[in-house]
Formats: structure tokens, sequence, C-alpha cells
């Protein structure tokens, strides 16, 4: 999705496969980390992000776990203050409703009423998203829901490039943190510079630099901004793609700088739009740019309804590039 | 919260330009604070604020064209009971056996819709100087003015009107005359009534009070035509009011707006407040004021909002006699002609004396010529007792 420096070897990879290097890295240099999750062993997990895992460190350090999210959630928070680097994962958000209050009562509160004495340095790692045809329990988008707590990291890496090294600065926070990866994006390819070592978790990135309107989105939705930012273009729209890429703590800055640039903006969000990170980023640039604005802020977000299980009823239901691009035009072309 | 809004100065107006802003939020006003200045075909009159609080919003930024009714700013009353404006026209009663009917609805400026306009593009033109009305049509968003609709009009390079001047504009008013003096005549039913009144007891005793005192403190005829009009309409309070949508609403109080003749053209006929209940040398220090003031185009918006009759004195240089238009949506105008001395037969001979024609045009659909008779009489009689005006 990037294009490399030139003057470097391109890696090129999947993002599943980017996401599992992540995750050996991590646990080739640091005995402390271990990975726990459902299927994540013996089945090579449910999207196949450990396959090979297992034979390759052992049932020590690779641990399938019983069908209990609160349980080896709860594990996870227990052994991150006995100093472990753990790794949960959990197989869709929609399942981690079950671990809300180990998440939220427990591994994000401890170092709080314990005034500093316990650190919780938990990495939670939970696909999310619609678009894989797996019905209403399986395919919504809650991370804005997560975004809402302090204390936790909210990550949601949406290229290879992030898949690779997100991973590397959660382990580094010493807080909670959750990385988000959706389930369209393990597919796809893309390349990253081969000396590329880590990335920072502090700040939205322009995926796609543009004068006439910002896309604002992270996570599986990006790529369709990005498609809807090339069709845009072949009509002569120069739309700027802004990746979130972290959704807590939300870096403002790049959202504010990227609007006074444009003056028009549209957040793409797959979550539902009431209540939601979109919401979240408008009230943000509301806030901080309202003179900056040449037009009124839009949305682009799932239909406010369980996503359906038909692929024409779920496909209507997400958002879409050319639901991107049919609001771009109306906002800087009105009819 | 009270909205400050954009005030209806005077029946033809129907947007107005802020031009400057005497308060910031967070500033404590109070009733009667002159808190902004707009420019109107009146020229640039200062507008007081009727709520008591602190200034939370200023809505409309200088420079900005706004439709008559257009919040321009927010008071926070914070607890603070809001005065309601001081009606200068009071509703009448409805009467008991007419409860199943409607009251007379209030007369309200009409709620124009505000333009809309981007964040981006307002503060753009304001940096240009960029008058918004200018632009016809915006391209944005529901018809909404954006940046590209501003650098279009900029770039045609049409010199705006300069945003901070306060004073007159003649052919604007000029227009104000025409557009007010056009719906009276095409709208009210005029009557008309003279009457010659003998002013020789009133300038005797006048020339008395005047004797000793500084030219400063002299007082003109004029006043005592003023004082004398104002207290006839006690008498006939039918001619002291306003007619609007086919209803007559008398007076609260008696404001008399008084005419002034602006160097170069132009009318304006701001009021006096309390009138009737002014003493002569209060009624000549107003007059001093309102005259000073309205030839400067500093006016204030009460004064054009609140005339309740209007009264015209054509002074040394006019013509014998006046016969006005009302000024909408008042219902009379009460004029005095040039003083002159003509025969006058007093007790079975003729005498020199000095005289003055009143006249009165008055609206029709709200009196006969008996009571605009009576009022005329009311003058004359209050003429000849000078001392107790």
């Amino acid at each position: 999705m990037n294009a490399p420096e030139p003057t470097l070897t391109p890696n090129r990879m999947t993002y599943r496969e980017a996401s599992k290097q992540a995750l050996r890295e991590a646990l080739l240099s640091d005995p402390r980390v271990f990975l726990m999750g459902e299927d994540i062993g013996r089945y090579g997990g449910c999207y196949a992000v450990t396959k090979g895992l297992l034979e390759e460190f052992g049932e020590e350090r690779i641990r399938d776990t019983p069908l209990s999210e609160s349980a080896f959630v709860g594990a996870g928070v227990g052994t991150a203050m006995a100093g472990m680097r753990p790794i949960v994962e959990i197989m869709t958000v929609n399942f981690s409703l079950l671990a809300l209050d180990q998440i939220l009562n427990n591994a994000v509160t401890i170092p709080h009423m314990s005034g500093g004495q316990f650190a919780i340095p938990l990495v939670i790692r939970m696909a999310t998203g619609g678009g894989r045809r797996v019905a209403a329990q399986h395919s919504r988008s809650l991370e804005g829901w997560y975004a809402h707590i302090p204390g936790l990291r909210v990550l949601t890496p949406a290229t290879v490039e992030d898949a690779r090294f997100m991973l590397k600065g959660a382990l580094a926070d010493p807080n909670p943190v959750i990385i988000f990866e959706h389930v369209m994006l393990y597919n796809m390819e893309g390349d990253f510079p081969s000396d590329m070592k880590e990335v920072d978790i502090a700040r939205a990135k322009v995926r796609r630099a543009g004068r006439d309107v910002s896309l604002i989105t992270y996570g599986g939705s990006l790529f369709k901004a990005l498609q809807a930012a090339d069709a845009l273009s072949s009509e002569g729209i120069d739309a700027e793609v802004i990746d979130l890429r972290t959704l807590r703590p939300l870096d403002t800055k790049t959202i504010i700088d990227s609007v006074a640039r444009t003056r028009r903006c549209i957040i793409i969000d797959e979550g539902w739009r009431s209540g939601s990170i979109s919401a979240e980023v408008g009230m943000r640039i509301a806030e901080e740019a309202f003179f900056e604005l040449d037009a009124p802020l839009r949305r682009v977000c799932s239909r406010e309804a369980p996503i359906p299980y038909a692929a024409h009823l779920e496909d209507a239901c997400l958002p879409q590039a050319a639901t991107i691009v049919a609001v771009a035009r109306e906002l800087i072309r009105p009819s | 919260m009270n909205d400050f809004k954009m005030p209806a100065l005077g029946a033809d107006m129907e947007a107005g330009t802020l031009v400057e802003w005497l308060v910031k939020p967070g500033d404590r006003v109070k009733s009667g604070d002159v808190i902004a200045v707009v420019e109107t075909q009146k020229g640039a009159i200062e507008v007081e604020v009727f709520a008591e609080g602190v200034v939370s919003d200023i809505l409309i930024p200088v420079g900005e064209r706004v439709p008559v009714g257009t919040v321009l700013a927010q008071i926070d009353g914070a607890g603070v009971a809001p005065l309601p404006v001081e009606p200068a026209i009071v509703a009448p009663k409805p009467a008991p056996q007419a409860l199943a009917e409607a009251p007379p609805k209030p007369t309200v400026a009409p709620q124009v819709s505000r333009r809309k306009i981007t964040p981006a593009a307002r503060r753009r033109a304001v940096a240009l100087s960029l008058d918004l009305e200018t632009i016809v049509k915006g391209t944005g968003v529901e018809g909404s003015i954006r940046l590209a609709d501003v650098e279009a009009a900029a770039s045609v390079a049409r010199p705006a009107p300069p945003l901070t001047r306060r004073g007159l504009d003649l052919s604007q008013m000029r227009q104000a005359i025409a557009a007010a003096m056009s719906r009276s005549k095409r709208e009210i039913p005029h009557y008309y009534l003279a009457e010659t009144v003998d002013l020789h007891l009133s300038l005797t005793w006048l020339e008395a009070f005047n004797a000793d005192r500084p030219p400063i403190e002299r007082i003109l005829p004029a006043v005592l035509f003023l004082k004398a009009a104002a207290l006839a309409l006690r008498e006939q309070s039918k001619l002291n009011g306003a007619y609007e949508n086919g209803v007559f609403l008398p007076a609260a109080g008696i404001h008399v707006g008084w005419a002034i003749a602006l160097r170069g053209g132009g009318l304006i006929a701001p009021a006096i407040r309390d009138t009737d209940k002014k003493t002569l040398v209060e009624l000549m220090a107003a007059m001093r004021d309102l005259v000073e003031r309205a030839r400067r185009g500093n006016l204030r918006s009460s004064e054009l909002t609140s005339p309740t009759i209007t009264v015209t004195s054509v002074g040394d240089r006019g013509a014998e006699s006046v016969t006005g238009v009302i000024y909408p949506p008042q219902v009379a105008i009460v004029g005095f002609g040039r003083v002159a001395t003509r025969p006058w037969a007093v007790e079975g001979r003729v005498e020199s004396r000095p005289l003055v024609t009143v006249s009165l045009a008055a609206d029709h659909r709200v009196t006969d010529g008996h009571i605009g008779g009576l009022y005329l009489a009311a003058v004359a009689r209050l003429l000849q007792e000078p001392e107790k005006l």
C-alpha cells in the first residue's frame, strides 16, 4: 500500500504473515512473552495467524485455552501483574464482551487502584469487522467502544507495515493495549522497507496526500478510502486519506492539520454511527477546526442494524468505496 | 438566555449591517446599554439591549449584513429575570365576549432564514472586507456560500463598501423615505384638518421667559408646539399609537417623533420619550441633542422604533402650512407651519398677530375628523396658556 523507499529492497507479505512475524519476533526477543487463546496452538488460530508457532515455540509459550474469554483474559491480567508479557488472542471482538469485566474492571483499573504498584503490560489481539458473510454475531466493529476507556491503548493496524511492527510498540507499553485486526485485511499483501524495525504507535498517518477533502478512517475501511480516493482523482477531486492507526489516544493534531488544509472532511468508520469513534473525531474537528471548515462534516458508517448474513445485504450495510465517492462528490460539487 | 436581535429600525428596514460591537463575550450588560452599532439606511444607529445579564456569545461578526430578526448575540440572564422590551405600543385587552376569537397576533418581524455560509468562507470574507450580500448564490452544500464563492467574488475586485463607516448615506436614506412614504400613501387613508392659532400669548410669555437667560438656555417656539401637541394627545389618545394588521394598538406613553431635516436632504423623526411629561427646558435640551446626533448619523435604536406620533415644525424658513404624510405604522402626524404676522380679528378689532397654522393628517381607519378637530382645538387652547406647558 505504501510505496517503499526506492533505495531499499521491499519486503512483501500478507497482513496475516506480518502479524505472525510480529509475534515470532516478540517470542524470540523476550522470554517473558507467551501467547494464549482459543485454538491458537494446534489449530493455528481461527484466522491462521499463529499457524506453526506451537511447533516452533512449544506448549509452554503457545497455550490453547478453554472456551472462556473471561478466564483466559483474566489469566492474562494476572500473569501481566506477575511480570510476564502475555499476548492474548480473542477470536473476534464479538466474543470479547465476555471478557469485558476483566478488561475494564481489572486490566485498566488495577494500575490506577493500586496507586501504580501494579502495571498490566497485557496485549490483547482480536479480529474485528464484517465482510466475510459470517452474520451478525461475528461481524461487528466494536473498537469504538474500547476507545471510550481511559487507560487503554487501542491500535488498529490497517497496513502490512503496521501489522508487522505495532505489536512491538504495544509490548513496550506498560499498560493494557488492544490490537484490532480487521478480518478483511489478513489476505492483503503489502510492502515495507526491509530495514524497518519499528513504527510509532502514537500518531495518525497521511496515507495519501490531497487538497480537496480529508477521508479520515482506520482499520478495514482504509483500503476502501484509498480506492475511493483513486476513483475521485479520475474526476479531478484530490482526496487526502488519513489513517488514524490509534483510536485511543487519538492523534487530534494530524486530524486537525489535515482538515485545516482541505477544509472538508468525511469520516469513514465501520462502527455504527451513533456514539461511534467517528462521532468523537467529528466532534474534535468541530471543537478545534470549526473556522477552517468549508463544508458540513460528513460520515460514512455502517447502517444501524445487526450486520446481515446475505452478501448483498451485508455489502449494503457496510461502508463501501462507492458510497465514499458519492459523499465526497456531493461535498465538493453539490448537484 | 436572551436573544439580542437585529432590530427593525423603521417600517421599511429589512436588513442592517453590524459595524461595531461595543461589548465582548463575558461583558455584563443592563437594560438600556448601547452594545452595538448597526448601519442602516438611516445612518449608523446605536442599538440598545433590553435584557440584563452577561454577553455569552456574539454570533454575527462586524461587517456582516443580516436580515431584521437575526440573532446577533446572546445574553445569558443567569438568574436575572429578563426585562421585556418596554413596548411602545400596548395590545388592547380582548373584550370578554370576544374570548372565543383569537387575540390579535403581536406583530413581529418575519423570521428570515439565515443564509448558509461556511465558517471558512465567513472568516475569509471578513479578512477580504467582502460584503457577503454581494454573493447572490452559493455553490456549496445546500446552496451554502463557501470559500470558492468568496474568493470568486473578491477577485471581481468589486470595491466593498467601507465596513466601519459611521454616518449617513443620503441616497440610501432617500430610498428609505421613498419606501415608507409610498407605503403610507398606498395603505393609509389620510384625512386632513388645519387650524390657525394666535401665538400672541405664547410668544409674549416666551420672550419674558428667555429674557434673562443666556442664549444656550433659551427656548424656541417649536418647543411650545411640541409640548402642546404632546399634551393634547392625552385628551385624544386614539391619535397616539400604531395601526398594524388591521388593529389599532394605542400606545402606553406619548413619545413624539420629532421630524429633523438633514443637511443635504433627508429626514428623520426620532422619538423624544415621554414628551408630555418633560419640562420645556428638558424638551429643548432633548431636541438639541437629537438634532445634533441625527445630523451626525448617531441615533439610538430605541429612538427610531419608539415614536408613537410624529410632529413636524417647519421653522422660520418654511412654508406657512404643512400637511404631513403619516409615517407607518403611526396613525397621525401634526404639522406646524411658519409663524407669520397677519391681521387677526380680536374682540371686534383687527390686530397684527403672530399666527401659526397647525395641521393634522390622521388615519381614517382609526379616527374620524371629529376626533381630529377636537385634538387641534386642544392644541390651540394649550398654546393660549403657555405658562402651563
